[in-house]
């Protein structure tokens, strides 16, 4: 049939010999559309072309106002025709819609055609359109409602369905099967652009999807698909329904007008194996009522055409979505083996999308097809070769990834398309990013990365996305694990780009720029040779360059002010800051100017832009490399001064808010004298905004917490060992062959003709062994021993208070101020935010450790220690690795009447008897021996005190107590006590916190000191006392804080950890709550305090 | 879903333009002149794919006509094929060895096939039967008319 139709169509000659063909009898060459036509090509040049359509407008224009044309529907065609040829004719449409409301049958089709070419759905002019196609919808003429249907389902402005809705509804009860067909069809139409509008007939689309006439039916299923693309769930019941007319038309049952090249309803088939594949996707149950089906569509789909081809893919797709089954599976890849091994390129074309398509699930199906994905990769196509490679990105290992890249690279210097180009320097930045460097392959390193990156940013240029650079920058600035492989990268980094800025800088993106010079000024130093101001120089002609952008220039100027010092770096910052700092871009201007004075005063630039913190300086390190006093108490002074004028203490906008909601009447009660006025100052909020996020960035996490981590930075974490499993677990299975690359090797040497020369055969047999590699059987090994430390290995470190899971000494050398150990587990561990999820696991957990381990005391006594009957061991958490043991007098005798709690007490050592000890709480007992377990808080340290006291009747003359070190305070131990943060906050909390006694002037000087802070509002107590009283007593009795003075509806309370670290709280009584804002020196010592307020408050 | 329609000629001469969602005059300029140039610079032996934007064209060349569909990323290349290939059976069952002069002096007839054949964008009706038989009795309404007779229900009610 094709043929037939190219023939015809080439045995015709071109377009300029048109007169009187003889076989054209249908051409109406004669008529006034035809003289145009030839008119039209006889012309030479486009000018004449205009000056001819314009001439015919105009002539057209006149003739179709005038009041009795005749002609009106050849008018119309030819002004389509005009518009077609790109000339806007607006005049016509009013006519168009006039000809489709009052023409005859057969005008009315020119016109609605007309309509439906000229107009968009938000046209105006449509409105006028709603009348006729109401009119025509209520037409008995047959026609006129096709025409209608066909113009609605094209286009109709969303706000006027409600006006004819229920007359298409209607129609889907018309006798006439056509009509009914397009009715679904409009109603489908409106449902993709107004879907809440045809909510309530939900129930008539399953009426058509029951239609006897299978036209209808076919037409339903558009909707089905959308509707079950939106929700799967609610549609499975239909599954059965799908699965049984799939299978009528798969065998055939159809009328034979559905038969597309004796293929049965090819359309239908696949819209419905789409339906299916949406159905059956993650349920088992669903995917095996459409396992038979499937069964049979694949076996049935074997004739040799495109249509059994496009039938064939669809169904393979279906297979690997559905829940698998192994059966199936393997005939789909078979399947896929036809459209990659044929030698039509459009099939190989699908054969590569399929395969990308299941790779995902069965990496070991590129493997089989490794020297067809070599070939299609060196295809001429560029189409083919793009297909290709996004193969080969979603079978990108640690392994294979610089050969990947180098192809993906290869690619982008030759790509045109900007679309094409964007997408995959994205990839290449990602697969970079993702395997950096590599100890496993030789290839990838340092070196790899960088130049990777810089090829993303020459070839990406500007086109790509912002994240890009942004991400490098900051992997390149908190780095990787190892300090020595950061210092590499980043040198290898600053070597590059400035032997890139000698050669020709004009040619690199304006973004690449913008890289390089902030690389260049964070780590230029790192290389020692490199004179600063050879840097600057460098820099300096960046912003000579006509194309350099202010962006960029604003970048450069940045990077200038970190580096200039020495004497002739400071001569080029002077004269740079001199060129821009009466630039008429106030940026710029401003960088200038920070330039200039920087670059004199060396020490304020140390302060202002201290070396090595990167990215980091507005984060983490602000506490510890800069100091950043985020509470601004350095403009104290010119506050207290406006204050003292009368000025009216600042608050936010969101307090200001919240008094208003609150009270909206004048607060009448007097404020008392007793604040200070820099106290009163300071009471009023002025948090930075960093601090802000940071807060509200640790309440975030908090939840997120003790979560499994799905998601990583490169993704769903836990994917990656199923895609990778399977290449492992099913490596034995009897259907491979064991040698994956043997086999590849004889599959090889089967097909000759595909390889042309030896030579050639050879580099494709390497290249695929560098592609494939870790795809296989021998290195599925090392894939689960390698590649997985190896991600893990390169997984960013995260920073500050997120790591998780860091070990105690990252977590102390991170650390600069905090002088002791517990301190660090307080300002680290508890940046940790999973103190609430696991304190109320953690205190059992002590406990049921401490009894492990004593209770194996009892059996084995293996200690040389001789201890008497009751002994105390003590120990000093600050010190817990020389945790001792004390043998104390032996206690005379035990009375049993005495109650047990004041028995034992009674034992404490007499220092101790004195200061306030936790209840005694009884761990394990054995018919002799019992355990028993208190703390005791002392100034500078916490006591745990074991008594172990004798049980029995008789007298026990020596008891061996043997202690695990190991078990609870040991290095292992201590360790444990690391991670499970818990327990430190129960120290703090309970045991490390004191009171701080200090005056209110004391308080108020120190209250501008702490830079970190808190605020949260907490339940009041009201228990006959005035309530902030009572609440604060509650806190001062379960916490131990110092209540420094109550005014009014105002208290402020101090205490501090047992360093000394102190932490002041001020409290207010305000809408029913108490609002408390606690401040410290400590980062995260106010959210840990305001957290056990709350327990303190809940548990009263 | 398909998003456009573009038949033209080797010269890259539009013939048919068939937009099946709103796009805006200009941009529908660009696009024609954007998919001429692409199809056009096609090698032989390539094959009839493009990828553009989020969409993916299906082009392919009878004579001197290009065929040119854009469908939505998720479709089936092949299948669109086949619906280019079926439309180009349709005219040239109506036509009678359809040729591109056909198609350029009677255009609106090929727009009126169109949309018996897809509508909205969507496979409304694959029997060539049935559509044949739409646009014949339509026509033959449309001689009819010209001799002077203006309802003619009959010859619609025998499809």
């Amino acid at each position: 049939m094709s043929d037939v139709v190219e023939k015809t169509l080439t045995a015709l000659p071109s377009l300029l010999s048109l007169d009187s063909q003889p076989g054209s009898a249908k051409l109406s060459s004669t008529s006034k559309l035809g003289n145009l036509i030839r008119g039209i090509t006889e012309l030479t040049s486009k000018h004449e072309e205009e000056k001819l359509i314009q001439c015919e407008l105009s002539s057209i224009k006149e003739q179709v106002s005038s009041p009795n044309t005749t002609m009106m529907k050849e008018l119309m065609v030819r002004t389509i025709y005009c518009e077609m040829l790109g000339y806007e004719a607006s005049f016509s449409y009013i006519h168009a819609i006039k000809l489709a409301q009052q023409g005859s049958v057969l005008e009315k089709r020119v016109g609605y055609l007309a309509v439906s070419l000229f107009l968009n759905e938000s046209h105006e002019l449509l409105l006028l359109l709603v009348n006729t196609v109401l009119k025509d919808l209520q037409s008995t003429n047959l026609i006129e409602v096709c025409m209608a249907l066909t113009v609605v389902s094209q286009m109709f402005p969303k706000d006027m369905i409600p006006a004819i809705l229920p007359l298409v509804e209607e129609k889907l009860n018309h006798p006439k099967e056509i009509i009914r067909r397009k009715a679904v069809l409009a109603l489908y139409k409106f449902y993709l652009i107004a879907p809440n509008q045809v909510q309530h007939i939900h129930n008539k689309f399953r009426k058509a999807l029951c239609d006897k006439d299978p036209g209808v039916m076919t037409a339903s299923l558009h909707i089905y698909l959308q509707m079950i693309q939106e929700n799967p769930e609610g549609y499975k019941d239909l599954t059965a329904s799908f699965v049984t007319i799939l299978k009528q038309v798969v065998g055939g049952k159809l009328p034979m007008d559905f038969n597309y090249h004796s293929v049965p309803a090819p359309w239908l088939q696949i819209q419905l194996l789409r339906i299916l594949s949406l159905l059956g996707k993650n349920d088992q149950s669903t995917s095996e009522i459409m396992h038979e089906v499937l069964d049979e569509s694949l076996r049935r789909a074997e004739m040799n055409h495109n249509i059994t081809y496009a039938i064939l893919y669809e169904c393979v797709k279906c297979v690997y979505t559905i829940h698998p089954k192994s059966e199936l599976l393997e005939k789909a890849a078979k399947c896929i083996g036809n459209f990659v091994l044929s030698p039509k390129i459009n099939l190989k074309y699908l054969g590569l999308k399929a395969l990308t398509y299941v790779v995902q699930q069965d990496p070991k199906l590129a493997l089989q097809h490794q020297m067809t994905i070599i070939e299609c990769l060196d295809h001429p196509d560029l189409i083919i070769k793009r297909e290709t490679l996004e193969l080969l990105f979603r079978i990108t290992n640690a392994q294979n990834v610089t050969v990947i890249v180098e192809k993906m690279l290869e690619f982008l210097r030759i790509s045109k398309d900007d679309h094409t180009t964007i997408d995959l320097v994205g990839k290449v930045a990602e697969l970079a990013e993702k395997y950096p460097s590599n100890h496993y392959t030789y290839a990838p390193d340092n070196e790899w990365f960088i130049e990777t990156m810089n090829t993303v940013f020459s070839v990406g240029g500007d086109m790509m996305q912002p994240d890009i650079p942004n991400s490098f920058l900051k992997l390149l600035s908190e780095g990787f694990d190892s300090v020595e492989e950061d210092r590499k990268l980043r040198l290898f980094a600053v070597n590059s780009y400035i032997s890139l800025l000698r050669g020709e800088p004009g040619k690199l993106p304006q973004r690449f720029l913008q890289v390089i010079s902030w690389v260049l000024g964070e780590y230029s130093h790192l290389r020692a040779d490199l004179e600063p101001a050879l840097v600057l120089r460098l820099l300096a002609k960046l912003l000579d360059m006509k194309n350099c952008s202010s962006e960029t220039k604003s970048w450069v100027l940045t990077a200038m002010t970190k580096l200039c010092e020495g004497g002739s770096g400071v001569s080029v910052a002077q004269q740079v800051s001199e060129t821009y700092g009466s630039s008429l871009d106030t940026v710029l201007r401003q960088r200038a100017q920070e330039l200039q004075h920087l670059s004199q005063d060396s020490e304020l630039r140390a302060r202002v832009l201290p070396r090595g913190a990167g990215l980091d300086r507005s984060l983490t390190y602000c506490h510890n490399l800069v100091q950043v006093d985020s509470s601004l108490s350095f403009l104290d002074g010119f506050v207290s001064e406006a204050l003292a004028a009368g000025a009216a203490p600042y608050k936010p906008p969101h307090q200001r808010q919240e008094e208003l909601a609150g009270t909206k009447a004048l607060s009448l009660e007097p404020y008392g004298l007793s604040l200070p006025i820099s106290m009163s100052s300071c009471i009023t909020d002025r948090q930075s905004p960093t601090l802000l996020s940071m807060s509200s960035g640790l309440s975030a996490t908090l939840k997120l917490d003790g979560v499994k981590r799905v998601w990583g930075r490169e993704g769903y974490l836990s994917q990656k060992e199923p895609v990778e499993e399977p290449a492992q677990v099913e490596v034995p299975s009897p259907l491979r062959s064991p040698s994956q690359q043997g086999e590849a090797d004889s599959f090889h040497s089967q097909t000759p003709s595909l390889t042309p020369t030896p030579e050639s055969d050879q580099e494709k047999q390497q290249l695929a062994s560098s592609l494939f590699v870790g795809l296989g059987s021998q290195s599925s090994v090392c894939l689960m021993g390698k590649s997985e430390p190896t991600t893990q290995r390169f997984r960013r470190k995260a920073k500050g208070h997120s790591t998780a899971s860091s070990t105690s000494e990252q977590v102390s050398n991170s650390v600069i101020s905090p002088p002791s150990t517990v301190d660090n587990l307080l300002c680290n561990n508890l940046l940790d935010s999973n103190i609430t999820s696991e304190l109320a696991v953690s205190s059992p957990q002590l406990t049921s450790r401490l009894s492990q381990g004593l209770a194996a005391t009892n059996g084995t006594c293996d200690t040389d220690t001789e201890l008497p009957e009751s002994d105390r061991k003590e120990s000093k958490p600050a010190v817990i690795r020389d945790s001792y043991v004390v043998a104390a007098d032996p206690a005379p005798h035990e009375d049993p009447d005495r109650p047990k709690d004041l028995a034992l007490s009674s034992h404490l050592p007499a220092e101790l008897s004195e200061l306030s000890h936790s209840e005694i709480t009884h761990l394990c007992t054995n018919q002799n021996l019992e355990l028993s377990v208190c703390h005791v808080q002392k100034e500078d340290s916490l006591l745990l005190i074991v008594f172990i006291s004798n049980s029995s009747d008789s007298a026990v003359q020596q008891i061996l107590v043997c202690l695990f070190s190991g078990v609870l305070f040991g290095e292992e131990a201590f360790t444990c006590w690391c991670d499970v943060v818990g327990i430190v906050s129960l120290l703090i909390s309970r045991v490390c916190c004191r009171p701080l006694t200090v005056s209110t002037e004391e308080y108020g000087t120190m209250w501008l000191a702490f830079s970190h802070d808190t605020k949260q509002n907490l339940t009041l107590i009201s228990d006959g006392q005035e309530p902030l009283t009572a609440t604060l007593n509650v806190l001062k009795r379960r916490l131990q804080l110092h209540v420094v003075e109550i005014i009014g509806m105002e208290g402020i309370v101090a205490c501090r950890l047992l360093q000394d670290q102190p932490c002041l709280m001020h409290c207010r009584v305000h809408a029913g709550t108490l609002a408390v804002w606690l401040r410290s020196p400590i980062p995260d010592l106010p959210d840990c305090l305001i957290y056990h307020c709350q327990r303190a408050l809940q548990g009263h | 879903m398909m998003r456009f329609l573009l038949l033209f000629s080797r010269q890259g001469k539009l013939r048919l333009q068939k937009w099946f969602t709103p796009i805006p005059e200009r941009e529908k300029k660009k696009i024609i002149r954007e998919m001429t140039t692409m199809v056009l610079a096609r090698q032989p032996r390539s094959c009839n794919f493009l990828h553009w934007k989020d969409l993916k064209i299906i082009y392919k060349r009878y004579a001197s006509l290009y065929f040119c569909l854009a469908i939505e990323n998720h479709e089936n290349e092949l299948l669109a094929l086949e619906v280019i290939h079926r439309y180009v059976e349709l005219l040239d069952k109506y036509f009678g060895n359809v040729c591109e002069l056909d198609i350029i002096f009677n255009f609106e007839k090929a727009y009126f096939i169109l949309d018996e054949f897809l509508l909205g964008g969507e496979i409304q009706e694959t029997s060539k039967q049935i559509v044949n038989r739409c646009i014949e009795s339509s026509d033959m309404l449309q001689e009819y008319y010209c001799e002077g007779e203006t309802d003619f229900p009959g010859t619609w009610r025998k499809l």
